[in-house]
């Protein structure tokens, strides 16, 4: 009997053990190349950095320069994308979670969200070019900042309605079980609840828009000079990047790795704050 | 009359005379039939929950104990397809009546979860925030009201040096405490407790078993439990339901020393087969 | 009311097993009263001492089941928190213990008693005794049978019995007076059968308890019906 169950148990300790290093090798496969991929935009970033980056103009082919101009660009249009993408996105979410949880037409505005945010970023390019820049006949940052807004409502509409949804039930019948009506429990009661949880999909849409490219080349093009007009085209850092390292030129390369270095650490550092967020929301509810 | 109104009327005699059997009732339900999305959930339920008295409702999982207690303030209400037949009379008045307002309905009779959910902010921010959607109060009148409702919900000595502090930083059976302290701070005449302690410890179980008691002195209290002995320790009438029906209503003496249906016997002695 | 009756088995089955075992200790300390009864009677009828001291040590067998079902009792008490029928269930338990402990007694009593009879001359009235013994020990056993059975009916037979008893007693009671009137001499040994025959009629009494009990337990509520006394000894003047 003993010995059986002493086979057995050897057995499964194998099976355990086999399954264990395979696991252990995919995770190591994929850090590998990870790593490998920040490792190169650290050294070759941080060897460009220079202060002069953040005060001069993207210069012309062998000339010295810097990414000013596609720093603020980028901020500005990502901005103006989170104020437009936002308060749509919360509305929309709200409505999603609160109005038409089980509706047919809250599941089907909950799908074609879904198919919105797992679209390719370039489809919106050309869609915002075909409605906008075609329309005004040139190409601008406010049509960029218009397809960086697309990005971030599937983004805002989904962690919103997620968010909406963790709030106890309970705390919705509690809050209405005071008489008071629902939409001011919801502002009051629910928002204050799945704030954490909303600014931090927020925080997770800028993310990722800060590295968006593809978009932004059929809308905002790019613009080698200083400029605070929405309407005309607008440097990003993302395009600069692409364009500069597609270049031969020497400076242009060294230039593109500091604006994916600085590109990157925005990321790491917006993810950051928001698992920040999200560890203290957990803290207090337990 | 059915042989249940007898038993309902014999125990009710118990306590009060016959002729105030029904002035005594502060909530009334009549003919009531509960619809869950074409499901009948409650069927044809008459029932007094007498004033200023403790009613407990138990029975098994599903027997719409629960629903029951989620109809005398309409919460059921915002969710869809369901679906409310017959009357609920509130000190004679019928509340299911659609002219009935929901606001007057829910400021007489306030409601205690199973899980303690207090809101998303400060101590006294939670008590404070149903008076205001009700009263405009000074600073200082509003101070007042949310100390007497703490104090009335015998929670104020542990949380008088942080009202400021968030109410997500207190232990469960205090949070339960004060969402206790929530419903009476809007002066209600009816509290409904659903299951309030089963997520508590023993000794916060007390403590909120022990404040029942003393709050029936100013509240009709109706509590939904899943505990028989709770039941049994903190009510003074008891309704048994099962598979949507009210059983047997009477005294919790009565009920639980000699209950006159085999099925309720069978269910408080764990025999339910 | 209807009569309930623990028709199911309980959700968690141990709970069953030691209310049986409650029951069976019950059972079981009934039977050795009975037993007891019966061999004090007979150590009279035979005027043998030997089995007379035999009973007077039995007696402990019984106080030991006593013991045994008043921790029981207690363990139910504290662990299942017994309600509506099981409590009553339990309550019984405990009273019909006591009645049962104190037949013993009377029993072992009596068995005192028969030894210093034996001391004496054999006396005619002794004869009777046995009679009344067998009376009250048919009560004792029917009771407990109704009390196995759960059966109410029966118990409130057994309890409308005691009036015969009591009859039984009252006759004796005269007799042995006339006997002590006649000579006194006699009143030393009658002295001791009267309180034997009184033994006996108060082993009546408490399986008249016993059968309240089983009333109790299974109606919950009261025998109250008012029992026709035959015992008039309180109130004979002569």
């Amino acid at each position: 009997m003993s010995a059986i169950s002493e086979k057995l148990y050897r057995r499964r300790r194998f099976k355990n053990g086999v399954a264990l290093v395979l696991a252990g090798a995919a995770t190591l496969f994929g850090l590998f190349w990870l790593v490998w991929i920040l490792w190169t935009t650290l050294v070759n970033g941080i060897g460009a950095l220079k202060p002069e980056l953040f005060y001069q103009m993207t210069p012309p082919p062998g000339s010295d320069g810097g990414l000013a101009n596609a720093f603020f660009g980028s901020m500005l249009m990502s901005l103006l994308a989170i104020v437009l993408g936002t308060p749509v996105g919360i509305l929309a979410g709200t409505f999603l979670a609160e109005y038409a949880r089980r509706s047919l037409l809250g599941e089907s505005i909950r799908f074609v969200n879904d198919i919105l945010l797992s679209a390719p970023s370039i489809v919106l390019g050309l869609f915002v070019y075909t409605l906008v820049v075609k329309q005004m006949g040139h190409f601008s940052g406010l049509a960029g900042a218009i397809t960086l807004a697309l990005i971030v409502l599937p983004v805002v509409v989904r962690t919103t309605d997620e968010m909406l949804k963790l709030v106890p039930s309970q705390m919705r019948e509690a809050a209405l079980s005071l008489g008071v009506p629902q939409w001011k429990v919801t502002v009051q009661v629910l928002y204050r609840s799945a704030l954490p949880g909303i600014v931090t999909g927020v925080l997770l849409a800028l993310a990722r828009i800060s590295g968006e490219t593809a978009p932004l080349l059929f809308t905002a093009l790019n613009n080698q000079f200083w400029s605070v007009d929405m309407s005309g085209p607008m440097a990003s850092v993302p395009v600069v990047v692409f364009q500069y390292a597609m270049s031969p030129y020497d400076t242009w390369h060294s230039l593109a790795w500091a604006g994916a270095f600085m590109v990157t650490v925005f990321v790491l550092c917006t993810s950051l704050i928001a698992r920040a967020i999200i560890a203290r929301r957990k803290v207090a509810n337990d | 009359m059915t042989n249940l109104n007898l038993a309902v009327a014999a125990s009710l005699n118990v306590t009060t005379p016959s002729d105030q059997a029904t002035s005594a009732a502060k909530i009334t339900a009549r003919n009531l039939d509960f619809y869950y999305d074409g499901f009948h959930a409650l069927k044809n339920i008459r029932m007094d929950i007498p004033e200023k008295r403790v009613t407990a409702i138990i029975g098994p999982s599903g027997c719409g104990k629960s629903t029951l207690l989620r109809i005398f303030n309409r919460i059921y209400s915002i969710y869809p397809k369901l679906e409310a037949r017959g009357e609920v009379l509130l000190d004679g008045e019928n509340i299911l009546d659609p002219r009935y307002p929901l606001n007057r309905l829910r400021s007489k009779v306030g409601m205690v979860f199973q899980k303690p959910v207090p809101f998303p902010m400060s101590i006294f921010d939670n008590i404070a925030y149903g008076i205001k959607h009700y009263e405009k109060l000074s600073r200082a009148d509003m101070e007042v009201r949310v100390e007497q409702a703490l104090r009335q919900a015998a929670i104020w000595d542990e949380v008088k040096d942080k009202l400021k502090g968030s109410a997500l930083g207190l232990s469960g059976g205090q949070q339960q405490r004060l969402c206790i302290a929530r419903a009476i701070a809007l002066k209600p005449e009816v509290i409904l407790f659903d299951e309030p302690t089963s997520a508590l410890d023993p000794i916060a179980t007390g403590k909120i078993e022990q404040l029942v008691e003393e709050l029936k002195k100013d509240f009709t209290i109706a509590i939904v439990t899943h505990n028989m002995q709770q039941a049994a320790r903190c009510s003074d009438f008891t309704a048994f339901m099962y598979l949507g029906e009210l059983i047997e209503f009477g005294e919790t003496e009565t009920m639980f020393t000699r209950p006159s249906k085999q099925q309720t016997e069978d269910y408080i002695t764990g025999r339910f087969g | 009311m209807p009569e309930t009756t623990a028709s199911h088995e309980h959700i968690i089955k141990s709970y069953d097993a030691e209310l049986a075992r409650l029951l069976s200790e019950i059972v079981r300390m009934g039977q050795l009263a009975g037993e007891q009864l019966a061999l004090a009677a007979a150590a009279v009828d035979e005027r043998n001492s030997d089995l007379a001291m035999r009973v007077v040590e039995g007696d402990n067998a019984i106080d030991a089941l006593e013991h045994d079902v008043s921790h029981d009792v207690l363990r139910l008490l504290a662990l299942r928190q017994p309600i509506a029928r099981d409590l009553r269930d339990v309550l019984a338990a405990l009273r019909i213990a006591a009645d049962i402990e104190r037949i013993g007694d009377y029993a072992a009593n009596m068995a005192k008693r028969a030894i210093a009879l034996n001391q004496n001359a054999p006396m005619r009235p002794a004869a009777s005794l046995p009679h009344l013994a067998e009376v009250a020990g048919d009560m004792l056993r029917d009771v407990l049978d109704a009390y196995r059975r759960g059966d109410a009916d029966a118990a409130v037979e057994v309890w409308k019995r005691d009036v015969q008893l009591d009859t039984l007693y009252t006759a004796m009671f005269r007799e042995l007076l006339t006997y002590m009137m006649e000579d006194p001499r006699n009143i030393t040994p009658c002295t001791h059968l009267l309180f034997m025959a009184k033994n006996i009629e108060r082993i009546g009494d408490h399986a008249t308890n016993i059968a309240e009990n089983i009333y109790f337990l299974v109606h919950a509520k009261p025998l109250v019906e008012e029992r026709r006394k035959g015992d008039h000894t309180s109130t004979l003047v002569s």
